[in-house]
């Protein structure tokens, strides 16, 4: 399959790989998709001040799963929660120029920001109503 | 060395160099149609045409029982395997049909007898499909229990594509013959570097290709026995009349000269090509485990093609591997390098875990693999999944102790 030079580059030197703690409360994990599936992304972000300050991946996929979620962590910096929110999956498509095949790599980016967003606040909640009690 | 390294032999060979030479005349001064009965072009055409009908009925045994020498007239000329495998098989079934309607076949052949065995179930034959081992091997007992009253033909292929299985041949024709069932075997990727002889192993159809053997792409034959039994077929293509009626259309004389001389190669050089080939799949695979934990290897240990190497680097997902190694040309059982995103059904059927088959490669060594080039394989391999891995979350919860088919992952 030919990829998009922006593809390559993100696989070749992937941004943002790594691992945050994940028990940190500032912390958010998302973690998607399935091994017998093919791709599995973990996405993290780190959230100071309703801005995310860091986000990091590791993926199990493909070429443009992996470039989708190195893309995703490259835009999620610098955010606020909310801006983060919006970032969609066409977005990555363009971005990236996946070809059709590999657009569900692009959804499950978005997956993953989702699920890492709503663990952040999920945590906030729960610190914030221990702190009340 | 030169870069990027052939390790896709399974796909399709490079033309052998003295093929080529063997060729060159008949596209230019001996460019007769051997089917021109009435000049010398076309005796000259002819000639060579048969003449390579018998160095392929040697390469497969299929000699004379009488005289002893090989009987060329069992050998059909087509365009390659794909179109055999449809000309035995449908051919038959058509012709047989008054006598029954059943066809025996294993889950891991080729798409080529597979789709030609969906196609006649649409067309009212019944199709059993035999399940096949962990080492993708069907078991001989099976096939004896799947013959019954209406049952014409059992297909079972030499060896297997992709994980490069051999399967018990001489078995199972043994059972075929007593049961007076005829017996078809895609021998494509086995013809030459395993063991194969039709008439020790009582097959009675046998599709080869010469483009798997260093010779040119676009000519293929079917072996059709002539006697004991004598098989018949309807033919699937109208014409002229050629070859005996069973495949009209006029021979490719450069590419069938072609065959004969890579049948001829493979006849002489095969077996010591073989004890190279085993040699340095293994020296690749200890080079690969000694280095990386959890890599398992897909297909029979022993019982498995010279040249094939089926590996599963868990954890690391075979499409991006193949972007690691972009110098290395392979393939894998992965979803994401098909286009219908379903994972080998090959690897499915032995029962690998759908995790094991996206993280397939299959190596697949061959006539000019160099000892430099699977050092030079090894090395890049080794270097390449410790960095996915790396990037891979499962292999960062497979070392945290989380044992992964106990996570509720979210399949999409």
């Amino acid at each position: 399959m030919a990829y998009s030079d922006k593809v390559i580059d993100h696989y070749e030197n992937p941004r943002n790989v790594g691992t945050l703690d994940k028990n940190d409360e500032n912390v958010g994990t998302g973690l998607v998709g399935a091994p017998a599936c093919g791709d599995v992304m973990r996405l993290q972000i780190k959230v100071e001040e309703g801005k995310i300050v860091d986000a990091k991946f590791k993926t199990f996929g493909c070429g443009s799963a992996i470039a989708s979620s190195s893309l995703a962590t490259e835009w999620l910096k610098g955010k606020s929660v909310e801006e983060a929110e919006e970032i969609k999956n066409t977005a990555i498509v363009e971005e990236l120029n996946l070809p059709p095949v590999k657009i569900h790599c692009s959804v499950l980016a978005e997956d993953a920001i989702k699920s890492a967003i709503a663990d952040y606040r999920a945590k906030q909640a729960s610190r914030k109503k221990a702190a009340a009690e | 060395m030169k870069l990027p390294i052939y390790m896709d032999y399974h796909a399709t060979t490079p033309l052998d160099p003295r093929v080529l030479e063997a060729m060159l005349p008949y596209f230019t001064e001996k460019f007769g149609n051997a089917a021109s009965r009435s000049h010398a072009f076309g005796w000259t055409a002819e000639e060579a045409v048969e003449r390579s009908r018998e160095e392929i009925a040697r390469l497969i045994g299929a000699n004379d029982e009488r005289s002893g020498q090989p009987d060329g007239k069992s050998i059909v000329f087509t365009s390659g395997a794909t179109e055999s495998d449809n000309l035995a098989i449908k051919g038959v079934a058509e012709f047989y049909k008054e006598k029954g309607n059943h066809i025996v076949t294993t889950k891991v052949e080729h798409k080529a007898v597979l789709d030609t065995c969906k196609r006649l179930e649409k067309d009212g034959y019944e199709v059993t499909y035999l399940d096949v081992d962990r080492y993708g091997m069907v078991d001989p007992d099976a096939v004896a229990k799947a013959i019954g009253p209406k049952t014409l033909l059992v297909s079972v292929m030499l060896a297997n594509n992709e994980v490069g299985t051999v399967q018990p041949i001489a078995e199972i024709g043994k059972i075929t013959r007593a049961k007076g069932v005829l017996f078809h075997s895609d021998a494509v990727q086995g013809i030459g570097k395993v063991p194969f002889d039709v008439n020790a192993m009582h097959v009675d159809l046998a599709s080869i290709t010469a483009h798997k053997m260093y010779g040119p792409k676009g000519v293929g034959a079917l072996f059709v026995r002539r006697s004991k039994p004598r098989v018949r077929l309807t033919a699937q293509m109208d014409g002229g009349g050629h070859e005996r009626g069973l495949r009209s259309g006029t021979l490719n004389v450069p590419g069938i000269v072609g065959f004969a001389k890579a049948a001829e190669i493979m006849r002489l050089e095969g077996k010591a090509e073989a004890e190279r080939l085993v040699r340095q799949r293994e020296t690749l695979k200890k080079k690969l485990t000694a280095r990386l934990p959890e890599v398992h290897l897909n297909g029979h240990p022993e019982q498995r093609l010279p040249g094939n190497l089926n590996l599963s680097f868990a954890y690391v997902e075979g499409e991006a591997m193949m972007m690691a190694i972009k110098d290395v040309a392979v393939s894998s059982g992965s979803a994401c390098t098909s286009a219908s995103l379903e994972p080998s059904y090959v690897l499915r059927a032995m029962g690998v875990g759908e995790e094991a088959a996206h993280s397939s490669i299959r190596f697949g060594l061959g006539r000019f693999t160099t000892d430099e080039e699977i050092d030079f394989v090894a090395r890049l391999v080794i270097e390449k999944v410790e960095k996915l891995r790396e990037m891979s979350p499962l292999w960062e919860m497979a070392r945290e102790g989380i044992d992964l088919t106990q996570v509720e992952w979210a399949a999409h």
